[in-house]
């Protein structure tokens, strides 16, 4: 089999404000089905590993978590390496129920962006929200970045982890490094 | 600026993260129908300066369509309520009626 590597391969920058650097190989499943059916939630609790995720809401540690994306659609993060396991253990519990397990690991990028600085290089690019207040811990947001979808939400104190789709990786990895050039501190949070 | 929340995931968000999807609570009329009826659902659209219906999708977010009550010159948003309606529901005719009284709009009122 040929050897995965991510959308960059890793690239990390930190010349600027904050520090952008790509995550290698996340294992990503997309769930669909009734979010409110417990047999789908146990499905994804199960192999995440995590609580089930409110309206708008992640429950993300390291390299595991569940990302509430839609009333129907479920983001399960996992291990690069089980999610072919993983997506398996989900079809045999969720046999007969309506539902769609789909390995999109290749198909995304996720970015990592961190320092004092990322709520205001952050801020620059999507149309949210982001005061210390109004953004928090847990939440997690599908919107717009520049021009391309993006989705991100807060990993820990001052780091964003942020996914976007793999053949616009380039793309946002550029826009990243533009917002937190070198003398574009905003200071606003 | 336009600001308008999703009542599928809750999201309130401006214009950009979502798209426009023209007149709300239209009948479709389909193969089988009469010319006159097929024109008026093809072509015929309001074009109020107030209180409109429309639908939009949370393009960028969950993806889903939702209708909205606005006005169309002060950019008010009335109201978002669910697309599995083919009419706007009390609350939202209440809300309208409070902030624009003697409003039209097609047969609602």
């Amino acid at each position: 089999m040929s050897k995965a590597v991510s959308a960059l391969n890793g690239a990390t920058w930190s010349d600027g404000i904050a520090t952008i650097s790509e995550v290698t190989l996340q294992g990503m499943i997309t769930l669909r089905g009734d979010l409110s059916d417990p047999a789908i939630r146990s499905a994804a609790t199960g192999v995440a590993a995590v609580d089930m995720p409110d309206q708008g809401q992640a429950q993300c540690t390291d390299d595991r978590g569940l990302c509430w994306m839609s009333p129907d659609e479920l983001l399960v993060l996992c291990p690069y390496d089980e999610v072919a396991a993983n997506i398996e253990k989900m079809q045999t519990a969720l046999k007969g129920i309506h539902s769609l397990c789909f390995n999109v690991s290749d198909a995304r990028a996720v970015f990592d962006l961190s320092g004092p600085n990322a709520r205001d290089v952050l801020a620059k690019l999507v149309p949210v929200d982001l005061a210390p207040e109004r953004f928090t811990k847990g939440m997690f947001r599908r919107t717009r970045m520049a021009q391309v979808p993006a989705a991100f939400w807060l990993h820990d104190t001052d780091h964003f982890r942020i996914i976007c789709f793999r053949s616009q990786a380039q793309y946002v990895y550029d826009l990243l490094k533009t917002a937190s050039a070198c003398g574009s501190t905003v200071s606003y949070f | 600026m336009l600001m308008l929340t999703c009542p599928v995931c809750g999201v309130t968000a401006e214009e950009t993260e979502f798209h426009a999807g023209g007149e709300a609570h239209l009948t479709r009329f389909g193969p089988g129908s009469s010319d006159d009826d097929f024109e008026t659902y093809l072509f015929m659209r309001e074009n109020p300066k107030g209180v409109h219906f429309e639908r939009w999708r949370h393009v960028y977010g969950c993806g889903k369509w939702f209708h909205a009550a606005r006005c169309t010159t002060t950019l008010e948003v009335f109201g978002t309520y669910s697309a599995q309606v083919t009419e706007p529901p009390k609350e939202i005719l209440d809300a309208i009626s409070e902030k624009r009284p003697g409003w039209t709009w097609r047969d609602l009122a």
